[in-house]
């Protein structure tokens, strides 16, 4: 009789086919967003599908989906990190002023911008979790503060607000043979930061849908107190995430350092909406507790597929934000159709 | 010995006296039904069984022996599970990933540790039914489920994970009368299974045919202590309602009418 119950599937349930299975995954209108667009600009410009076209749209959505992924597990947990932008930068700025103007070896000034991010990560969620305020309003805080941050110690260590000159410092070669390098398909060349990208979605994929961890995720995102009540390390799991997406803005900054050999103190501003939008548009809930790593990857291979070919057919960027207002609303119906259905209630 | 005992056990919020002088005992294969209106202290008292806030007068003994809880996690290591009424499961999640939250089982070593999805989703199969429970499908969100089927997944997973005592905070409020029943059922079953079960309600229909044993709280103390051979339904529900005070009730509203 168990065995029977273990072996055997319900009769009750009616073998699905394979759009009912595709229905329910959080990706699957983002997928259909990315074919549309990728066949309307394949259409309507040559640019687009060749070899140099592919490598630009690529190289375009790759750091961008790197933090797209590492905020939409974030995101999942319930939690936004408006700092994530800025973040990106201040690595950046202490990897560069370190190595630039302390003479620090770069493997060094990174893995000391690794702690300063991871650091900051954990103040956000340590606070969050502290003061039960929004995550919203506390990383705006962290995000001001980074901003003014970024500058203030930038003019103050060069008198400008830009630090160069990465490209003679000990250890840049080696760094950006790890970060920033490119690799060959058929005579183009491609960024490393798109197998980056690539890594980093795979890696949360896996942790999200896989581990422990990832349902610990899903839960302090779908339901805190439920959570705590059946012991999970709600405060813990938290500041994790705020941790994971440090990294990722880590990951980004020294990516675009020894990529660009300089940065700007400014930098970075306003990306955390990008972030946000290609998770949302990848199916992540802005309530938490449903989206996916994948989803959010191709969220991000949607925007930089728009804005590169939008270049390519010539058009004024204007049009961009148009489509992207478009696509985000589109994609905020189809998620909340699903969580309705996910959510709903019978008495 | 009892598997829970609280004696004279008392509980202030700053000036405010939630719970003052209560008394009970859980045994295994028993129900203890804690029964009182709103306000009575039904949520401190199972609050501190619970391990969610403490004590600070009396005695509470698990198993003979005193404790303090510092959280909820050192309540249920002892054993003791609680499900409450709307906050027992996360209703985006699928049931067996709900089913095995914060216990999920693994495979693999070290940072390659995996969930077991496989065994997660047969064992939550297998320990549904053997509690009775047949759901058609442990992949659907728990959000699917009707109110009482998701009172009786939670209330199976405090049973597979080997609660000793199982406290149940109005399991059947928001419940119409048939599902009330079927939640019910599965009360009666995890007594069976020698399980000690604290029952909260404010319905003695729905208290007195599983009970053992009443515990009646008004205004944070308590009203009235029985066990089933010393009370009957009529009584008990004479005493919820008020009692004397409502019978001085009724003999004022007959003297309004007189006059």
């Amino acid at each position: 009789m168990t065995a029977a119950i273990q072996s055997q599937p319900d009769e009750r349930v009616a073998k699905k086919g394979l759009t009912d299975r595709l229905v329910v995954r959080p990706e699957i209108g983002a997928l259909l967003g990315a074919v549309l667009v990728f066949v309307f600009f394949s259409v309507v410009t040559g640019q687009f599908l060749s070899p140099l076209g592919v490598a630009t749209w690529l190289d375009d959505s790759s750091t961008l989906g790197i933090m797209a992924v590492v905020v939409a597990l974030l995101m999942v947990g319930g939690e936004f990190d408006l700092s994530a932008g800025v973040m990106t930068a201040s690595t950046s700025l202490v990897t560069a002023i370190l190595a630039t103007q302390a003479g620090w070896n770069v493997w060094l000034a990174l893995l000391a911008s690794l702690v300063f991010a991871l650091g900051v990560g954990a103040f956000n969620g340590w606070l969050v979790m502290k003061t039960g305020l929004p995550s919203f309003i506390v990383t705006l805080g962290s995000f001001l503060a980074l901003q003014g941050l970024n500058l203030g110690v930038t003019r103050l260590v060069t008198n400008t607000v830009q630090v160069s000159g990465m490209r003679s410092t000990s250890g840049y070669e080696s760094a950006g043979g790890l970060f920033a390098s490119t690799f060959t398909i058929g005579g183009t060349e491609f960024q490393s930061s798109i197998v980056w990208w690539i890594v980093v979605t795979a890696i949360a994929a896996w942790l999200l849908v896989r581990t422990r961890f990832g349902n610990w995720i899903f839960a302090v995102g779908g339901s805190q107190v439920s959570a705590r009540s059946v012991g999970v390390p709600v405060v813990r799991t938290k500041i994790l995430l705020f941790m994971g997406t440090a990294l990722g803005a880590w990951l980004v900054g020294s990516i675009n350092i020894l990529r660009f050999a300089s940065v700007q103190a400014n930098q970075g501003i306003g990306l955390e909406f990008q972030y946000i939008i290609a998770a949302v548009i990848g199916g992540c809930l802005l309530t938490g507790g449903f989206g996916s790593a994948v989803g959010a990857a191709i969220g991000a291979l949607i925007f930089g597929m728009a804005r590169q070919g939008i270049v390519f057919a010539q058009w004024n960027s204007d049009w961009f934000m148009l489509f992207l207002g478009v696509m985000l609303l589109a994609a905020v119906l189809v998620n909340n159709a699903f969580r309705r259905r996910a959510e709903r209630v019978r008495r | 010995m009892s598997l829970l005992e609280v004696k004279d056990i008392g509980k202030t919020y700053g000036s405010v006296i939630a719970l003052r002088d209560v008394s009970t005992v859980v045994n295994a294969g028993e129900v203890t039904c804690v029964l009182g209106d709103n306000g009575a202290g039904k949520s401190t008292l199972i609050k501190i069984l619970a391990g969610v806030h403490q004590h600070d007068r009396g005695e509470f003994l698990v198993e003979g022996e005193p404790v303090k809880f510092a959280s909820p996690r050192e309540a249920l290591d002892h054993g003791i599970a609680t499900v409450y009424q709307d906050l027992a499961v996360v209703p985006l999640m699928s049931v067996w990933r709900n089913f095995f939250l914060g216990s999920e089982p693994t495979t693999g070593f070290g940072p390659f540790k995996m969930l077991d999805r496989k065994k997660g989703r047969e064992t939550t199969k297998k320990a549904l039914s053997d509690m009775g429970i047949d759901l058609r499908d442990v992949e659907q969100p728990v959000g699917t489920l009707s109110g009482g089927e998701r009172q009786c997944v939670a209330i199976a997973r405090a049973v597979y994970f080997g609660a000793k005592v199982l406290i149940l905070d109005e399991p059947t409020a928001a419940l119409g009368v048939k599902q009330a029943g079927v939640v019910l059922k599965y009360v009666a079953q995890a007594r069976d299974r020698g399980l000690g079960v604290v029952l909260i309600t404010h319905n003695p229909h729905h208290a007195y045919p599983v009970a053992d044993r009443f515990l009646l709280l008004k205004r944070g103390a308590a009203l009235g202590h029985y066990e089933k051979s010393e009370i009957d339904i009529n009584e008990l529900t004479r005493q919820m309602a008020g009692g004397a005070e409502l019978e001085a009730l009724e003999h004022e509203l007959r003297q309004v009418e007189k006059a």
